[in-house]
């Protein structure tokens, strides 16, 4: 296997530009939600939402102005965590997703049969049905242009290098060094979140966040499936698989995230993650 | 500062210790160009945001500072006032770079003293279209003994009436001058006696140091909270970051764009910027600076090869009708200024004239002069759509802009209905192309498509990847770009439309004997393909060949066109030599060489100004007036900002840049007192294009509304000037007419001041992005940000909607509730300021109301921007 490969994301860089957003979208030829024409959320400047099939990168907007003469506006360019022990990877019963030489997780649409099992597997609410092949999609850390040796399309587009690219071990290297230049620069609530084995044995897309990592919708302890087993939800988590088997058949991409959520919760694929509405607003 | 640019580039950012973003959102707008202060900041430097609302700028920045708009001047007068009375200007800088020690004449009164205006306030007597109500008579204002003529002033502000040389020279004067060429006798005439008077020590009551001081005396920390609501504290902070890091061996740069030019004093704002850089010893040092960004695709190179209707090529003046003017040698005398780079401008306009007539063009008609057009005034956009709506005018050809809702749009789509004939070029079909259907009067029925007789073309427009040329950046960058596809269908370049108009123009004139149609017959247009050169791989016929275009402009030798010039130096005044724009002179050295095709940067980590990529005007140099970077005896004022130097061994100028200054001019050098040109300069008068060789505090000419920066309330404004009895900038530009009524300060039926910007997501009226799903999805409605304070006083809820009015129109938009606003304390009362992005119409995949049907025409009286960054308005919830 060649060298793990992966993102380092600095929020404290990110200017929020969603450049990276619209270079994934155009890279992998994502379609704009209904054709562009959606409604104005009122989330600070995110009109997005979330993390779906045909959204790979998604720019969040966390206010943080309780007391404005500290005001902070954050911003975060999530996406999937490639993560070394992969929640999705492990539940999958066609064996359409596997990891790469670059230790990165793909989804294959063309194997896919869109079960949707590994929409809850994942801890981090990253994976989604795209409406177009009714396959299960997500960031594939632009396979295609790694094995042609090129950058990933949001690292490409990223202004301000918050978005880099790299080997894992030199990420993980840099990001220390920034840590330790905030942390110097009195950002005390600075973190790397995702840097270390201890997390799913490491994401391979990581991130520098400024506050708590509720803030950015990021669970404090993210499972996989199989400890949610040990811990004695096996037959929910068989259960679980067997319903989302049978939806699978159905699209119901349009429930929307907080339905989506009510029944992850109600299936014990939530239990460590803090409710989002924890995001300052 | 004598050059319409920015003074350095994006990168020389990283090496800044201390950034002033103000006037800009810099992030949001110029993302690309943010980088570099990313780099800054992670190198240690300290980002300022100044801003009236907290923005992805001030996300970044170390110190975010809220104001009122239009407030600008006050709060870096403030800064100036800190800087002067705790002693923290530059000294040796000051002393020697700047005009601080000139004396201007006696009897000059400055604001202070006439109670916000200066001496010379005559009233308007111009026509009306001009849009003054007042003017100035500058000859109170000039240098004792030494008047300075040039420097970009307006020709409709000068009218006959105060135009004192001509007043008081007369007639006699313009002919007895001597002709040309050559025009160094006519130089010579016009060169006032001497060298302008100094007191080094700066304490001459009448010095320019002394003059400013007592300007901005009351622009204390306590003034600048109560006009600006900027807390004193924040203020103080700001100050202290921006003067601990401006010094010998640390610089400081400001960033602005547009959010500094609409306004009615905008130029002012920028001069106030310049003025407070000046002091600080922050222009022509690495990590100093002025950074103009530019708001879009080669907007640089649309003022230095001009689309503007004051200016021909390379800023000169454009020859008016209301000047004495009636001779090439007339404009000479009235516009050259005998001392400094400019009196070379004989040799500049003779080979403009040259390129635009070419061999038809001679000395004994006086390189047709009598063919150039000469202006009658305003002919700016505000000027002409007034014009328009007077139904002056019959035809109207909008490329690259989108009137219908750019500037008080009911009022723009009105002029338009009194159109013969509209052409509206672009990549879709715009609000300025349906204005005629889809216009909101006409969907609510109080127009009717019928009753418009204006006769509407649409031109489809190849995309800019669909084009090949030159574009030039934010920081003086030429750089060419390849065509990378045809565009589809019957879509055409730019330069297409204009070469095939240009052509079958000429061939409709070809036989006409009319005079008037002499200068148009005589007009040099070769831009067609050599026999066999044109490319292969395009199935469009008919496209100009764009690199004879650069050559144009490049400048070549009249009797053999095949050799270029290779820099502005080799430029005469005789004739010989053809060039469009002096300033790009260099770009095309010979006919294998174009410089804005290079690609190559300075090796990584090296310090370098990148001379391998692309061409920067003038001559390649990147950071302007860049002997200032070195100290009068020529050294590095210190080793961390050591960027051109005096090799004394060598005998000349040397270092990471091109000199911006005579290359073998020893720093010892005396200014000749009688010398024309730069010999009128010592060799430490660094500011090469002035009359004086200084970087200007005090601007003797150049400006219609004053010498000094001064605080006025935006022409709408919550409150009366608490400075002065004067409340508006006396010389604003307004049209008093139907459907452009402004509101009077202090009016509490509009209540809300309110400032219009630009988003990340969308570009300008949006026809670049609206269009687009992908951009369309990230911002998709209009919408007017405003604080939760204000909401809850209103009754308005997040994503709830509201009525935002002016006099001039009404719009219904969706409230976004954020805690990034804030309502101020101005002058002891609440303000609240709420924003609006301008980028939604009535056409696209996403539509929206348009902010600007709430804007006015009135704006700065130096260069006819329009005032939308700051003005008043009511809101009430409309669910």
């Amino acid at each position: 296997m060649a060298e793990p490969m992966g993102f380092f994301t600095d929020v404290s860089v990110c200017i929020g530009c969603k450049a990276c957003e619209v270079a994934c979208k155009q890279w992998n030829q994502l379609p704009a939600d209904n054709g562009g024409v959606v409604e104005l959320t009122g989330n600070s400047y995110d009109n997005t939402g979330t993390l779906d099939g045909t959204t790979w990168r998604h720019v969040r907007f966390v206010e943080d102005f309780d007391d404005r003469s500290q005001g902070r506006w954050l911003m975060f360019s999530d996406v999937c965590k490639h993560c070394v022990h992969a929640g999705c990877l492990e539940v999958c019963p066609t064996g359409a997703i596997f990891r790469t030489e670059f230790d990165t997780v793909v989804i294959q649409s063309d194997i896919c049969n869109g079960c949707r099992a590994c929409i809850p597997a994942c801890p981090f609410d990253v994976i989604d049905i795209n409406p177009v092949n009714n396959t299960a999609m997500k960031c594939t850390l632009c396979y295609d242009r790694l094995q042609a040796g090129m950058v990933p399309a949001c690292a490409q587009a990223c202004p301000t290098e918050s978005i880099k690219f790299g080997p894992v071990r030199e990420l993980q290297e840099e990001a220390d060094v920034r840590l330790m230049e905030l942390q110097r620069a009195g950002v005390s609530d600075a973190s790397l979140y995702g840097r270390d084995e201890e997390m799913l044995g490491g994401l391979n897309a990581f991130f520098l966040i400024v506050g708590p990592p509720e803030w950015y919708g990021l669970p404090k302890n993210p499972q996989l499936p199989s400890s949610r087993s040990l811990n004695g939800e096996g037959i929910l988590g068989a259960l679980t698989a067997a319903v989302t088997v049978v939806l699978g058949a159905i699209s119901f991409r349009k429930l929307g995230p907080m339905r989506r959520r009510a029944e992850a919760e109600q299936n014990g694929t939530l239990d460590d993650q803090p409710s989002r509405d924890g995001v300052a607003s | 500062m004598g050059r319409g640019a920015a003074t350095t580039f994006a990168e020389d950012l990283s090496r800044s210790d201390c950034i002033v973003i103000q006037g800009s959102n810099m992030a949001e707008n110029h993302p690309v160009a943010f980088r570099w202060v990313i780099e800054a900041r992670k190198r240690g430097a300290t980002v300022i945001s100044v801003d009236p609302r907290f923005t992805r700028t001030s996300a970044m920045a170390n110190i975010y500072a809220p104001i009122r708009p239009g407030s600008d001047i006050a709060f870096l007068g403030g800064l100036i006032n800190y800087v002067i009375e705790n002693d923290l200007y530059f000294r040796d800088y000051v002393v020697n770079y700047t005009n601080a020690a000139t004396i201007i004449n006696e009897d000059f009164e400055d604001t202070e003293d006439l109670d916000g205006v200066f001496s010379g306030l005559l009233e308007f007597e111009g026509e009306p279209i001009n849009g003054f109500e007042y003017t100035y008579d500058k000859e109170t204002w000039q240098y004792e003994g030494f008047p300075v003529n040039r420097g970009g002033r307006q020709a409709d502000a000068d009218v006959e009436q105060n135009d004192d040389e001509s007043d008081a020279i007369g007639g006699e004067y313009f002919e007895q001058a001597p002709g040309g060429p050559p025009y160094d006798d006519l130089v010579e005439y016009v060169r006032p006696d001497g060298l302008p008077e100094l007191d080094e020590s700066l304490e001459d009551e009448r010095c320019v140091f002394q003059i400013i001081r007592r300007h901005f005396s009351r622009y204390t920390p306590e003034m600048v909270e109560r006009i600006t609501g900027c807390p004193r504290d924040k203020f103080l902070e700001v100050a202290e970051a921006l003067t601990d890091n401006s010094n010998p061996s640390r610089t400081s740069a400001f960033c602005y764009a547009v959010a500094w030019t609409q306004h009615t004093k905008g130029v002012q704002m920028i001069g106030c910027a310049a003025l407070l850089q000046l002091l600080l010893g922050n222009i022509g040092r690495p990590g100093g600076g002025i950074v103009a960004l530019r708001g879009h695709a080669t907007i640089q190179g649309s003022t230095d090869v001009p689309t503007l209707y004051h200016s021909i090529h390379g800023y000169m003046d454009h020859p008016s009708a209301l000047e004495p003017h009636e001779t090439l040698e007339n404009y000479l005398v009235n516009e050259i200024q005998p001392t400094g780079y400019w009196a070379n401008m004989p040799k500049f306009l003779v080979s403009y004239m040259k390129s635009m007539y070419g061999e038809h063009a001679t000395e004994e008609n006086g390189w047709g002069w009598d063919w150039h057009p000469k202006i009658t005034g305003d002919f700016s956009h505000m000027a002409s759509m007034v014009r328009m709506a007077r139904g002056e005018i019959e035809g109207f050809f909008c490329m690259g802009q989108n009137p219908a809702t750019s500037l008080n749009g009911k009022f723009e789509r009105a002029a338009m209905r009194n159109l013969k004939w509209l052409v509206v070029k672009d990549i879709f079909e715009t609000e300025s192309a349906a204005f005629w259907y889809a216009a909101p009067e006409v969907q609510n029925g109080e127009i009717s498509p019928e009753d418009i007789d204006t006769e509407v073309f649409f031109i489809p427009s190849a995309a800019v990847g669909e084009m090949g040329g030159s574009f030039t950046n934010t920081q003086r960058w030429v750089q060419w770009h390849e065509k990378s596809a045809d565009p589809p269908g019957d879509c055409r370049s730019d330069e297409w439309f204009t070469h095939q108009l240009a052509l079958r123009l000429k061939a409709l004139y070809e036989d006409s004997d009319n005079p008037h149609d002499e200068g148009f017959n005589n007009l040099l247009w070769d831009f067609d393909y050599d026999e066999g050169e044109y490319p292969e791989d395009t199935r469009i016929e008919g496209e100009p060949d764009t690199e004879k275009i650069l050559k144009e402009i490049n400048g070549y030798w009249t009797d053999d066109p095949d050799t270029h010039l290779t820099g502005f130096a080799e430029l005469e005044d005789d004739g010989s030599t053809t060039c469009a724009s002096w300033i790009y002179c260099g770009v095309f050295p010979n006919p294998d060489e174009n410089k804005t095709r290079n690609r190559e940067p300075d090796p990584e980590g090296e310090i370098g100004s990148h001379q391998g990529w692309a061409f920067s005007w003038p001559d390649n140099r990147r950071i302007l007036y860049n002997r200032a970077s070195a100290d009068p005896d020529g050294n590095p004022w210190s080793e961390e900002k050591r960027w051109v130097w005096w090799d004394e061994d060598a005998g000349e100028w040397t270092g990471y840049d091109v000199p911006d200054f005579d290359v073998t001019k020893p720093p010892d050098a005396e200014a000749d007192p009688e010398g024309i040109g730069l010999d009128a300069h010592s060799g430490s008068d660094p500011f090469i294009m002035m009359a004086d060789g200084k970087g200007w505090l005090y601007t003797p000419n150049g400006m219609v509304d004053g010498p000094i920066p001064t605080h006025y309330e935006s022409a709408e404004a919550p409150i009366r000037n608490p400075l002065y009895s004067q409340d508006k900038n006396p010389i604003t530009k307004y049209w008093r007419t139907d459907g452009n009524e402004l509101i009077q300060h202090g009016d509490r039926d509009y209540p809300f001041v309110v400032t219009t910007y630009r988003l990340t997501e969308h570009h300008l009226s949006g026809v670049m992005t609206r269009w687009l799903p992908w951009l369309a999805e990230l911002q998709p409605e209009m919408f007017v940000e405003m604080s939760e304070e204000l909401a809850n006083t209103l009754g308005i809820r997040n994503t709830g909607w509201c009525r935002v009015s002016t006099p001039r129109g009404s719009i219904r938009v969706k409230a976004l509730v954020t805690r990034r606003l804030q309502p101020l304390i101005i002058d002891g009362n609440i303000v609240h300021c709420v924003g609006m992005p301008f980028h939604w119409g009535y056409m696209g995949v996403v539509t929206g109301e348009a902010a600007n049907d709430l804007t006015a025409l009135v704006g700065d009286p130096n260069v006819a921007i329009h005032e939308a960054k700051a003005f008043m308005c009511n809101i009430e919830p409309d669910d």
